[in-house]
């Protein structure tokens, strides 16, 4: 007897759990030949607003985790990626029309950028930070420190790549994401979503909304509680509405200068635009005792 | 015991203030097209000087001249010779200290203590620092060879009239860039001498250009189209203009905009040392500094006490004349700044908050006010979430650490906190869970060209000093893009 597939249901990921959208709307994605592939949850405002306020706690845990644990949670990503490979070779094939060979370096690169960036975390203090010499009694030092909750527009085009590509950078240096995935690849974007929720990211630090970018984008630009902004993913008609929406509450504001090369490797870019750097002044002793000499 | 003092005053002589003020494009100072403006002394509320002000030709010129010196000159020079130029600035401020110092006294109401013990050094610092990263460049972490940006349009503040302009003007020339700048319009006349300095120094024509003018100017500034990257030292309200403005230029842009610093006492503080960090915080140049220790939080055991003790050295610090060497608290900057504040103060009082004022006298003509406290104030009172700018405590209280984060962190901004307790471990705790881009711990507004200075959430990105400060000036985009 043949067996009739079992097709998943492709939802929402937010806050550790896959809810459907509240809305219950839903779109229909396509594959490169036009054939119904899933139905993929449309995600609403409320949605948006939801999956800020579980990036918000995610934040709170993530940011607060050993540079180790982040860069061992990260590679854990990688670890489970590597052992769906065979997944995401069918369904980019299928999704985007590429060949196995093409199919199969972007899923390699997705999985060696994961860990990359795994490596990274416990060496930004050291290469962003400093200690500071200054010219009175006190250590002086400066480090690297999360921005807060980063709102991500996935890039279109390498579906599993890209996504990789633009969340990693985020999340190693500290950072919780609500990321709108690119439309026209929702099934991707999900199941990476199922490959991070059993990797032991803590539940709110990588949410993944599918649906409309330009229906979610200028609430994501807007929302007073996501702190900055990766455009890479942005239709360029949008750009500048976005960029206006995002001064209200001085976001930071990635924008690539063109269209990204992720088969390039990475430079420093995308990790510095989602940092802070903190100074921190500490007297250093007998000196400093006798207070000092501004008042 | 009642302590009196004779007045000690400076001589304003020594600033030779002149009669009126040009802009300086190109190398040279000429009269600029926009209407004359009157600069006041805050100390005495009379004319100081008149300015000669730009219009939208004269800043296009200024940028056209900043544009040829960057591409003809600026850009090709070794890094080496950009870094002499800078060190020659850097020795010719220190020996027009005393000069500098009065100058930006009589322009901005701060006591001459200050000017002559912070202002003006750490100026002469900013240049003396940034000197030697001009040769140093690739040692940044930013690739073998970083570039600069091109022309920088930078727009300053008031609080700081000729630090702000060093802040700018170094760290942009270091990295290779030239620089067409705006001083704030009540403050305009220590950045003009300080024009006379590079132009004494033979900085290359166009390399600093300096206009000046109100806040249309500044606008025009910023968004003129041959400008590469904007900085700007001022209010939230405005940075926030400047972003939305620039939005989809591409412009690399560094806002250093307003806060609400949280001054932290806990329990165990030395109670002493914390009253006086507590006073610089907050009365330091009149408050008037955007990271200023504008909130204090102190913990609820020791608050009645410790205000009172608060009180008691308030009430011997000296407010008056910011030119006699005993004062401690000089004028505000101008009529509108003190309209401001005390508007503020109404609506705390009209919260229900409790104000406390010290007893002193003050001068009867120039713009001063009392330093200032106050009490049973809430965290959703306008007084503790709005950025005051004048000497105006507004004090709450916390039981347990988690608390005062809590309080400390419940605000847009993000630029400073401050953190007094005897406990080490407390204090590296606490440094790390605030959310500001300045943490001093048993100290306050330090500030050295070592040490990058810049905000959180909205107090403004982009870090001013230290390696981080360079890179505001750089390309640091390195991501490999598409053909």
């Amino acid at each position: 007897m043949s067996h009739l597939t079992v097709a998943k249901t492709y939802k929402l990921f937010v806050g550790g759990a896959f809810p459907r959208s509240e809305s219950g709307r839903t779109y229909q994605a396509r594959d490169s030949k036009g054939n119904f592939m899933a139905n993929a949850a449309l995600a609403s405002r409320k949605d948006l607003r939801d999956a800020v306020v579980a990036a918000r706690k995610g934040y709170s845990a993530w940011s607060k985790a050993t540079a180790y644990n982040r860069g061992q949670v990260i590679y854990r990503i990688a670890e489970m990626l590597e052992g769906r490979r065979t997944e995401f070779l069918e369904l980019i094939k299928t999704s985007s029309g590429t060949t196995s060979k093409a199919a199969t370096a972007e899923v390699d690169a997705a999985i060696d950028r994961l860990v990359h960036y795994a490596g990274w975390t416990d060496k930004l203090a050291a290469v962003l930070g400093s200690s500071n010499p200054v010219s009175s009694p006190y250590f002086s030092y400066s480090a690297p420190e999360p921005t807060g909750v980063v709102g991500i527009l996935a890039p279109p085009g390498a579906p599993l790549l890209g996504l990789v590509s633009v969340i990693a950078p985020v999340i190693t240096g500290g950072n919780a994401c609500v990321v709108i995935a690119a439309e026209h690849d929702p099934c991707v974007a999900i199941t990476f979503a199922e490959v991070v929720a059993t990797s032991d990211v803590p539940p709110g630090v990588i949410n993944i909304l599918t649906g409309r970018s330009s229906e979610l984008a200028p609430h994501l630009a807007a929302h007073a509680d996501v702190n900055a902004l990766d455009l890479t993913g942005a239709d360029a008609g949008l750009h500048k509405r976005l960029e206006q929406a995002a001064a209200e509450t001085v976001k930071r504001v990635y924008a690539p200068k063109g269209v990204p090369d992720f088969a390039a490797v990475p430079g420093m870019g995308r990790l510095r635009a989602f940092l802070e750097i903190k100074t921190v002044w500490h007297p250093t002793g007998a000196l400093s005792l006798s207070g000092g000499n501004a008042y | 015991m009642k302590w009196e003092y004779s007045a000690a005053p400076e001589s304003s002589a020594i600033a030779d203030i002149k009669d009126r003020y040009m802009p300086f494009i190109d190398g040279a100072f000429k009269e600029g097209s926009g209407e004359d403006r009157d600069t006041i002394n805050p100390g005495t509320g009379n004319r100081l000087s008149t300015v000669s002000t730009v219009d939208a030709a004269d800043i296009d010129r200024a940028v056209k001249a900043a544009r040829r010196a960057y591409e003809n000159v600026w850009s090709e020079m070794p890094g080496a010779e950009r870094g002499k130029y800078l060190f020659r600035i850097a020795r010719l401020i220190a020996e027009r200290s005393r000069e500098l110092a009065v100058v930006e006294t009589l322009d901005n109401g701060k006591p001459i203590k200050e000017t002559r013990d912070f202002d003006v050094p750490a100026t002469a610092q900013y240049f003396f620092y940034h000197a030697g990263w001009a040769d140093k460049l690739q040692h940044l972490g930013l690739g073998p060879a970083p570039r600069p940006l091109g022309v920088a349009g930078q727009v300053i503040p008031w609080n700081f009239p000729l630090l702000m302009a060093a802040w700018k003007i170094a760290p942009a020339l270091a990295a290779g860039n030239t620089v067409v700048i705006k001083p704030a319009e009540t403050t305009p006349l220590s950045i003009l001498v300080l024009a006379e300095i590079i132009a004494d120094a033979d900085l290359p024509p166009g390399v600093v250009n300096i206009v000046a003018g109100a806040g249309d100017v500044g606008s025009a500034l910023v968004n003129h189209p041959g400008i590469d990257k904007v900085a700007f030292t001022g209010s939230t309200a405005v940075g926030r203009r400047i972003q939305r403005e620039l939005a989809g230029t591409g412009r690399k842009i560094t806002l250093e905009l307003g806060g609400k610093g949280a001054n932290i006492v806990f329990e165990d503080a030395a109670q002493d040392q914390a009253v006086e960090g507590i006073i610089n915080g907050i009365f330091f140049n009149q408050g008037q500094v955007c990271c200023a220790g504008s909130r204090l939080l102190v913990q609820e055991s020791i608050a009645e006490e410790f205000i009172e003790r608060l009180k008691q050295r308030i009430e011997t610090l000296r407010v008056g004349d910011p030119m006699d060497k005993n004062t401690d608290v000089g004028a505000i900057n101008s009529e509108a700044q003190l309209g401001r504040i005390t508007a503020l103060m109404k609506a705390g009082i009209a919260e229900g908050a409790d104000l406390w004022s010290s007893s002193c006298p003050l001068p009867k003509n120039g713009f001063y006010l009392s330093p200032s406290i106050f009490t049973n104030a809430t965290p959703s009172m306008r007084i503790a979430r709005e950025e005051i700018f004048g000497p105006v405590l507004t004090t709450m209280t916390f039981r347990t650490p988690d608390e005062a984060v809590t309080k400390a962190n419940n605000s847009p901004y993000g630029l400073s906190a401050g953190v007094w307790t005897e406990k080490g471990s407390r204090a590296m705790g606490m440094a790390s869970a605030l959310r500001a881009g300045v943490i001093w711990d048993n100290t306050f507004n330090r500030f050295d060209p070592a040490a990058s200075f810049g905000g959180y959430k909205e107090s403004g990105f982009g870090r001013e000093g230290g390696p981080a400060g360079l890179a505001a000036y750089l390309d640091t985009d390195d991501e490999a893009v598409m053909p």
